[in-house]
């Protein structure tokens, strides 16, 4: 049932992405949705694929995006002013969320659950996790791909190096 | 080769399928109506993250991992994309002041 939350969240967030105006907007729903298809993935079993999407993507992609929406639009508008309201409601807020996650922490007894007393044994079958095999078939069937690919970020590393100094005009 | 577990299996295929159609579409379809550089670069990326889910859910219904070793690749390359067009896009917007693809009509005849 995580499936059709995650699902739905990434699509929702990304039909905003696409409708609203406001370019950090876009952003931030990019990332929701980029969230959301790695837990998508981890409900795959695809492990090494969810934690080198949070990485590349979201560690790295969309930072840089954020980056370009910053270097390249004026701010004229206040929503780049953070100014904090809702004061009283929030702190009441996160104060009933505290309360109500204390109160579950002490009453779930957690070391006694049975997932985590049956954890010994891996849900997977033989292996633990795909890292093993996917580092395997890279350095074996795919290692000129593997290669090439470094080559390629190399080369684009240079390039936008390249291309976005400020050259000195000639 | 039945390592992959069968609660994948209790969510068909087809809805895989289903979603990554959509979210290929949503990528289209905010490629083809916007006009902001930095937009339709967000949406290419939704576009290629629609494929990686595609490629990984069916690597894990067969339970096979090229699928997942192509999703690496996939993303060395977003990763190299990202970082050129960003440093395209940041130039055009010290030329023209905008980042709107509509007015680089300069090679328009």
């Amino acid at each position: 049932m995580l499936f059709y939350l995650f699902a739905t969240l990434a699509i929702l967030s990304a039909a905003y992405m696409v409708l609203t105006r406001n370019l950090l907007y876009a952003g931030f729903s990019l990332l929701v949705t980029l969230l959301s298809v790695a837990g998508i993935y981890v409900l795959l079993y695809a492990d090494f694929v969810a934690v080198t999407q949070l990485m590349v993507y979201v560690g790295g992609v969309l930072v840089l995006i954020l980056f370009g929406i910053m270097l390249s639009s004026r701010v004229h508008d206040k929503s780049v002013l953070s100014e904090s309201v809702n004061k009283v409601w929030g702190v009441v807020v996160t104060g009933f969320i505290l309360v109500g996650l204390s109160y579950t922490i002490l009453n779930a007894n957690i070391s006694a659950l049975p997932w985590l007393q049956a954890a010994g044994t891996d849900v997977l079958g033989q292996q633990k996790s795909t890292v093993q095999r996917v580092g395997i078939k890279l350095m074996t069937d795919f290692v000129v791909p593997f290669e090439l690919a470094s080559l390629l970020l190399l080369i684009a590393l240079i390039g936008a190096a390249y291309i976005a100094t400020d050259k000195p005009k000639v | 080769m039945n390592q992959i577990p069968d609660i994948i299996r209790t969510i068909p295929l087809n809805y895989y399928l289903y979603f990554s159609t959509a979210l290929f579409i949503i990528g289209v379809i905010g490629v083809l109506i916007r006009r902001n550089a930095i937009v339709i670069f967000m949406c290419v990326e939704l576009m290629l993250n629609a494929v990686n889910l595609l490629l990984t859910a069916i690597a894990s219904y067969r339970a096979d991992t090229n699928g997942q070793v192509f999703v690496f690749f996939i993303m060395a390359v977003a990763a190299a994309e990202v970082c050129v067009g960003l440093a395209i896009i940041v130039m055009t917007y010290r030329n023209t002041r905008s980042t709107d693809v509509q007015l680089l009509n300069n090679l328009k005849w």
